[in-house]
């Protein structure tokens, strides 16, 4: 099948990422982090964990559909 | 103590419903055939297959139920997991799963049928399917109720919502797209959860400033107090535990239950399908410290320790608002209240609401921003457990009652038509058991005895239909209905400490025994259904004619070839990673003694 799942995880951790890991930088300093999350910024570090996550979902795709594409090649050469 | 999301976090939410719509609408091409749509064409790799078979598993009553059991029993609820879950995985990948692929089923209930008779099959299709459609609704209700709690959204849109979202996509795309969105919720879940135990320990100072706080030493060890019921929580002895739980119960549906089954039937190959389980083994095994530890912690902090200044503010709030009130409550878990909302008290004892033990973390630990994420991760495991439910149920309408009794020579495109259609009524009739799971109040027990009834004797029949080939389809039905029976009887003669008679037990007018829990009850009605499936199986068998070996092949043990793993680098190999899944089995068992 050519549907790789790893895109569209890939793609909705990034936006995840860019979104929250955003909204964390532009509140900085906010009171919310100290009433919640024990004065850590945790939407600006998790905003930049789900960003890698999504960025080596994206290569993991990306690699295969490179491999798959080659393989065809090879393919009609032959 | 209601959060009120953000922008931010409505905006999370709505991409992932966009994602999870958009899988569905872009798998709608693939879905040529009626094995397209229910057996995804058998083409999925081993890694999707496995974390698939973890996550259609990861309904309500993992994250609320296994949440609510840690803050109610402390760490011996990671029984489920270390005792229940994982040998039963390891046992069907290694050794059930060549006769599930193998025989070419298309489900569960058609290996029933090919191994043993029609009647079998039916019987199993019938009761698989009602038992389904209950565990849809409970998932419906848990997450409407919450959303409604929390948030103050309406049940009755949340309930409809998103079941219109679960129907679009399993729609649409079938088994596949069920599949591939429950890859994604997995991965959902597990990165909307780490944060949560990462802030709670951090809160808390840690596993031993939790076992500080929580000052009960029963409620920090998994074994060490099991023998005797009286010493621990749960009310269970170690023998009760270990036959009930983790023997009976736990390969009765980790072994034959269809919703599982389905997905490793979706594998690409033999080797795939038997590395599912073995695979989604390893993420299970941490999944208590996920789910179970947030329940854990939510009974020991406070309101008050998010930042001193704030306290009189919060309480303020809800007095207010008439929200969610911790008054009464224990840490984070407010008390059960009635319709005038004062909290429930029973035995001079507040009744607490543990089901709301790790959706209060949420609210308690998530600024916004983070909080949608938690958010998107609760409905995410609701909905990957209603998809999972749904797609076992088309499945099993479609091949094993409608082809099978009413509609015998319709063409394929009628079929994957009936599959679409089922997939319609099996939501709705959901939605209607969503409105009766109202009534009971721990969702994990009711399943529990959902489970006992029909899954307990269960195990018996596949056990001796797989490795013995002398059991007969008549022996196989007689000892499935007597096992059903045992159980009936079982839980109308017994009772749980402090209940009255009625759904919990006792409803044959005569208690012969009162057992100290509510779990304890349940896990004997389980051992008693299966010894006397086993029992009757065994006898009817030997009294009936046995079927030729000619027509066993490659469906039972005795008659099949052992698979080999040729090709495959020593880590891939089914065998290896059962050792090692084992191996981490026994250290998690140990740590946490």
């Amino acid at each position: 099948m050519g549907f790789d799942i790893r895109l569209p995880i890939g793609m909705m951790f990034s936006i995840f990422g860019v979104l929250v890991g955003g909204y964390g930088a532009a509140t900085r300093g906010s009171e919310m982090y100290a009433r919640h999350s024990l004065g850590i910024n945790i939407n600006f570090w998790w905003g930049i964990v789900m960003l890698m996550f999504g960025g080596v979902m994206l290569l993991l795709a990306r690699r295969r559909a490179v491999a798959a594409r080659s393989a065809d090649r090879t393919l009609k050469i032959k | 103590m209601r959060p009120h999301p953000h922008w931010i976090d409505y905006s999370i939410i709505g991409i992932y419903f966009t994602f999870v719509l958009g899988i569905g609408f872009v798998l709608k091409k693939y879905m040529r055939t009626s094995a397209d749509f229910f057996l995804s064409g058998r083409s999925i790799p081993a890694w999707i297959t496995g974390l698939a078979f973890l996550s259609a598993n990861l309904g309500a009553q993992e994250v609320i139920g296994m949440g609510a059991s840690g803050a109610k029993y402390g760490i011996a609820t990671s029984h489920f997991y270390w005792v229940g879950a994982i040998p039963a995985m390891v046992f069907v990948g290694l050794f059930m799963m060549p006769f599930y692929y193998g025989s070419r089923a298309r489900s569960v209930p058609e290996y029933l049928k090919l191994r043993f008779d029609e009647k079998t099959r039916g019987l199993n299709a019938i009761s698989f399917a009602v038992m389904t459609v209950f565990s849809s609704g409970v998932s419906m209700y848990a997450m409407g109720k919450l959303l409604q709690l929390l948030l103050g959204w309406n049940f009755n849109a949340a309930i409809i919502v998103s079941a219109l979202v679960v129907l679009a996509y399993t729609f649409l795309g079938g088994l596949t797209s069920a599949i591939y969105n429950e890859v994604l919720q997995f991965f959902l879940i597990v990165i909307g959860f780490i944060p949560l135990t990462f802030l709670g320990l951090k809160d808390v100072g840690g596993w031993d400033g939790l076992k500080a706080r929580i000052g009960n030493d029963a409620m920090v060890h998994s074994w060490k107090y099991l023998g005797s019921p009286s010493t621990n929580p749960m009310g269970v002895e170690w023998f009760g535990m270990l036959m009930g739980l983790g023997f009976v119960l736990s390969f009765g549906y980790w072994c034959t239950d269809f919703l599982v089954v389905q997905r490793a039937m979706a594998a690409d190959s033999m080797t795939s399908a038997r590395r599912t389980p073995l695979i989604a083994a390893f993420p299970k095994m941490l999944f208590p410290f996920l789910v179970i530890l947030p329940g854990m912690i939510a009974g020991v902090v406070s309101a008050a320790s998010m930042s001193g200044s704030m306290t009189g503010d919060v309480s303020a709030n809800v007095a207010a608002r008439g929200e969610i009130s911790l008054e009464g409550g224990k840490g984070i878990i407010p008390p059960k209240v009635d319709e005038s909302g004062k909290p429930l008290v029973k035995d001079g004892k507040v009744v607490l609401d543990y089901d709301l033990a790790t959706p209060m973390m949420l609210v308690r630990y998530f600024p916004s921003g983070l909080l949608g994420l938690g958010l998107c991760a609760l409905m995410a495991s609701f909905m990957s457990g209603m998809a999972g439910n749904t797609t076992a149920f088309n499945s099993v309408w479609t091949y094993d009652i409608y082809q099978s009794y009413i509609n015998k020579t319709a063409s394929d495109q009628h079929y994957l038509w009936m599959g679409r259609a089922a997939t319609v009524f099996g939501l709705a009739i959901s939605v209607a058991a969503a409105y009766v799971a109202r009534q009971f109040n721990n969702i994990m027990d009711v399943l529990q005895l959902v489970f006992a009834f029909v899954n307990a004797p269960l195990f018996a029949t596949f056990l001796l239909g797989m490795f013995w080939k002398r059991a007969t389809g008549n022996g196989a039905f007689c000892g499935l209905l007597g096992g059903t029976a045992a159980a009936a009887v079982h839980h109308g003669l017994t009772l749980p400490a402090g209940s009255a008679p009625g759904v919990k037990g006792g409803f044959l007018g005569l208690v012969v025994h009162r057992y100290p829990s509510e779990m304890a009850q349940n896990f004997w009605t389980a051992i008693f259904a299966w010894t006397t499936c086993l029992t009757v199986t065994i006898l009817i068998s030997l009294l009936t004619k046995p079927r030729p070996d000619a027509e066993l092949k490659g469906l039972v043990y005795a008659l099949t070839d052992r698979p080999k793993d040729v090709g495959l680098s020593w880590y891939q190999k089914p065998a290896v990673l059962a050792v090692v899944v084992l191996t981490v089995l026994l250290m998690l068992n140990w740590i946490f003694w």
